[in-house]
C-alpha cells in the first residue's frame, strides 16, 4: 500500500484534529534535532564555525601581517617552510600561513556581504512579484529571464572587468567593493525567483486569506505571515549560495579580476603560485586545500540543512 | 510540432536582443572611453574628435547600438580590436573560437559519458556503498573548482610524472588535462541530477505496474525508467554546456590554451573593449541557442510539453 510517510504528511486530515504522536516541538527545533543526528553535517558545521573564528581573530593567530615582506631573508623567490615561516613565504617574502588565514577573512567576508545583498534585493523583489502579481510580476520575471539567459560567471567577469577598468590605478580596497557589486548584481535573480514561487503558492493558503479578511495591513501580511513561512527555503538557498560566492570570488581573483594585492585571497594565491609550480608546489597545494574544504563544508551542510528542514525528506 | 518550434525560436529573439543590449551597456559603463585608452591621457582635442568619428562614438548611443548589432547580423562584423593593430574582432573569433569549441565539446562528452552512467548506477544501487561513494565524490568534485584541479594535475601528472604536456595546444595530448579540468565538475553535477531523477521515476506507480505484470527488472529500467528519468536531465544540458563555455575562461588561462577565454582575459588587462564585448556576446548567444536547442528537443521528445503549450 502507499502508506508512505511522505504522502501522509502531504495530505493532512481536513476536519479532524491532527493526531499527536510525539511531544510537540516547533518545526525549527525539530530540524535542529534532525541536524544534530547527522555526523557529516556536524563536522562541516564545526569546520565552518572554526573558520569564522579564525577569520575574526586573524591578527591574534598570525605572527606576521598579511602584507609584511620579509625582504631581508628572501629576494623575489618563494622559500620553503622553515622555523620562522611555517608554510614558507611567497615570491614577495610574505608569510604564506598569515596570508591563508587573512584570506579566510576575505573569502568569508565577501561571500557574506554578497549574500546579504542577494537576500535584501531578492527577498524584497520576490515578495513583491509573488504577492502583487500583475504588471510588476511580469516585468520582474522578464528581467530575471534575461539575467538567467546569461552565464553568471561571464556576467561577473564582464562587470568586474568594466568596473575596475578606469585609467587611474585604484586603491586595492576598491577591488573588494567591485566584487560586492559584480557578484551582487549576478546573485539576486535566483533568490527572487525562489521567493516569488514560494510566495505565489503561500498566497492562496487559508491563513493568508483569513489575515486579509480580518483587515490585516498588506505590509503586516507580508512580513509577519508570509516571510516566516518562507524562511527555511531561504536559509537553505543562502547556505548553498555562500559556497557559490566563495567559489566565484576565488575564480575572479584567480583571473586577476577580484581581490588585488596586498590583500590576500585564496584564488589569487593559487594564481600567483602557478609560476613556481615546479619548485614550490606547496604554494598551490595549501590554498587549494582550504578552498576545496571550505566550499565542500558549505555544500555538505547545505544539503543536510535542506533534508533537516524538509520533513518530507525523512526516511 | 512546427508551430511549437517556431514559437520557441520567436520567444528567444527578445532574450537575444535584451542580452546584446546588456553586454553593450555594460561595456559602455567603463570609466574611461576607448578613445582615451588608445590615445593616452595627453591626447589633443582634434585627435579625440577624429577617433570618435572614426569609431562612430560621436553618434547617439542608440544609433551606436543599432550599428553594432547591424554589423554583426549583416556581415558578422564585431568591430576592431584596439590593442592588436585594429585587427577585426571577427577574425580573432574565427581563429580562437574553434579551439574553445573543441575544448568545451570534449569536456561535455567527458561529463556526459561519465556523469550519466555513474548517476544511473548510483540510483539503481541506492543506499549501497557504491552509491554513497559516488555521492561523496560528487559533492567533493562539485566543490573543487577547475583552477584547483588544473594546477594540481599539472604539478603531479605533467611536471612530476611527465606523462602529459604542461600547457599549450599542439597535439591531442595537450587537450587531455584541460578537458578533465573543465569537465569533471559538470560530470559530478550531471551524475547527481541523473541519480535523483531516476530515483524519482523508480518510485512511480507505472514502474510498479510494469514489474507487477511480470516484466524483468532490466527491461523495466531500460524501457520505462531510463527514458522518463532522462527528460529532466535534458533541461540542464544546455546550462551545463554554457557553464563549460564560461569555465573555459579559467581553464584556458591555466593551460594557456589559445581560445576565446584566454584572449578575453588578456584583452581585459589591455582594456580592449571591442574584443571583450564581442567574445562575451558570442558566448551569451551560444548559451541562449544551446538552451533553445534543449527546449525544442524537450518538446520533440516529450509530447506533454507540446500539448501544454498548445493549450
Amino acid at each position: 500500500m502507499g502508506l508512505h510517510t511522505g504522502q501522509l504528511d502531504a495530505v493532512p486530515p481536513k476536519f479532524e484534529e491532527p493526531a499527536i504522536s510525539q511531544p510537540s516541538t516547533s518545526p525549527g527545533r525539530d530540524a535542529i534535532i534532525r541536524l544534530r543526528k547527522n555526523p557529516v553535517a556536524m563536522i562541516c558545521l564545526i569546520y565552518i564555525l572554526s573558520l569564522i573564528l579564525i577569520a575574526i581573530f586573524a591578527p591574534l593567530l598570525t605572527h606576521y601581517d598579511y602584507d609584511y615582506q620579509d625582504s631581508s631573508r628572501y629576494a623575489s623567490l618563494p622559500a620553503p617552510p622553515d622555523h620562522f615561516h611555517r608554510l614558507g613565504t611567497d615570491n614577495l617574502g610574505q608569510d604564506v600561513l598569515s596570508r591563508l588565514i587573512y584570506g579566510a577573512r576575505v573569502s568569508l567576508g565577501v561571500s557574506v556581504v554578497v549574500v546579504i545583498i542577494e537576500v535584501f534585493i531578492g527577498v524584497t523583489l520576490g515578495l513583491i512579484a509573488g504577492f502583487r502579481s500583475g504588471m510588476t510580476d511580469l516585468v520582474l520575471m522578464r528581467v530575471t529571464d534575461v539575467m538567467f539567459a546569461f552565464p553568471d560567471l561571464l556576467l561577473a567577469i564582464l562587470l568586474a572587468a568594466v568596473i575596475r577598468s578606469g585609467s587611474q590605478a585604484l586603491p586595492p580596497v576598491t577591488s573588494i567593493l567591485t566584487l560586492f557589486v559584480a557578484l551582487g548584481i549576478v546573485g539576486w535573480p535566483g533568490m527572487t525567483r525562489l521567493v516569488r514561487g514560494q510566495a505565489l503558492a503561500l498566497r492562496e493558503k487559508e491563513y493568508i486569506e483569513a489575515a486579509r479578511a480580518t483587515g490585516v495591513r498588506e505590509k503586516n501580511i507580508l512580513f509577519r505571515h508570509l516571510l516566516p513561512n518562507l524562511l527555511s527555503p531561504i536559509i537553505v538557498q543562502v547556505t548553498q549560495d555562500l559556497a557559490g560566492y566563495i567559489l566565484a570570488e576565488s575564480t575572479l581573483s584567480f583571473l586577476g579580476l577580484g581581490v588585488q594585492p596586498p590583500f590576500p585571497s585564496w584564488g589569487q594565491m593559487i594564481s600567483n603560485a602557478l609560476e613556481y609550480k615546479d619548485s614550490q608546489p606547496q604554494l598551490i597545494f595549501f590554498p587549494s586545500l582550504l578552498l576545496a574544504l571550505t566550499v565542500m563544508a558549505f555544500n555538505f551542510f547545505g544539503d543536510a540543512l535542506r533534508d533537516a528542514l524538509d520533513p518530507r525528506m525523512r526516511k | 510540432m512546427l508551430t511549437f518550434i517556431l514559437k520557441r525560436i520567436l520567444l528567444a529573439i527578445p532574450t537575444l536582443i535584451a542580452v546584446s543590449l546588456l553586454v553593450f551597456m555594460i561595456a559602455r559603463l567603463a570609466p574611461s572611453g576607448p578613445v582615451e585608452i588608445i590615445l593616452g591621457e595627453k591626447a589633443t582635442k582634434e585627435n579625440v574628435a577624429r577617433l570618435n568619428k572614426e569609431y562612430g562614438l560621436d553618434k547617439p548611443i542608440v544609433v551606436q547600438y543599432l550599428n553594432y548589432i547591424w554589423g554583426i547580423a549583416a556581415h558578422g562584423d564585431f568591430g576592431k580590436s584596439f590593442s592588436r593593430g585594429e585587427q577585426p574582432v571577427s577574425e580573432m573569433i574565427r581563429q580562437d573560437f574553434p579551439v574553445t569549441a573543441q575544448l568545451a565539446i570534449s569536456a561535455f562528452i567527458l561529463a556526459f559519458f561519465i556523469g550519466i552512467p555513474i548517476g544511473i548506477l548510483a540510483a539503481l544501487y541506492h543506499n549501497s556503498w557504491f552509491d554513497r561513494l559516488c555521492m561523496a565524490g560528487v559533492v567533493a568534485l562539485v566543490s573543487v573548482p577547475s583552477f584547483v584541479i588544473g594546477p594540481l594535475m599539472v604539478v603531479y601528472i605533467a611536471v612530476r610524472l611527465r606523462w602529459l604536456p604542461v600547457s599549450g595546444w599542439d597535439s591531442p595530448a595537450y587537450t587531455i588535462l584541460p578537458t578533465i579540468a573543465l569537465g569533471s565538475r559538470s560530470a559530478a553535477i550531471l551524475a547527481r541530477f541523473m541519480r535523483s531523477s531516476l530515483l524519482d521515476v523508480l518510485k512511480q506507480d507505472y514502474i510498479r505496474t510494469a514489474l507487477a505484470k511480470g516484466l524483468t527488472k532490466g527491461r523495466t529500467i531500460w524501457r520505462h525508467a531510463l527514458k522518463n528519468s532522462f527528460l529532466p536531465v535534458l533541461t540542464i544540458l544546455g546550462t551545463s554546456f554554457g557553464g563549460l563555455l564560461t569555465g573555459s575562461f579559467v581553464v584556458e588561462t591555466i593551460f594557456q590554451v589559445p581560445g576565446i577565454g584566454y584572449e578575453s582575459i588578456n584583452s581585459i588587462s589591455k582594456r580592449d573593449y571591442p574584443v571583450i564585448q564581442g567574445m562575451a556576446l558570442l558566448v551569451a548567444i551560444i548559451f541562449i541557442l544551446a538552451n533553445l536547442g534543449v527546449d525544442i528537443l524537450y518538446g520533440v521528445v516529450d509530447p506533454r510539453v507540446r500539448s501544454q503549450e498548445a493549450q
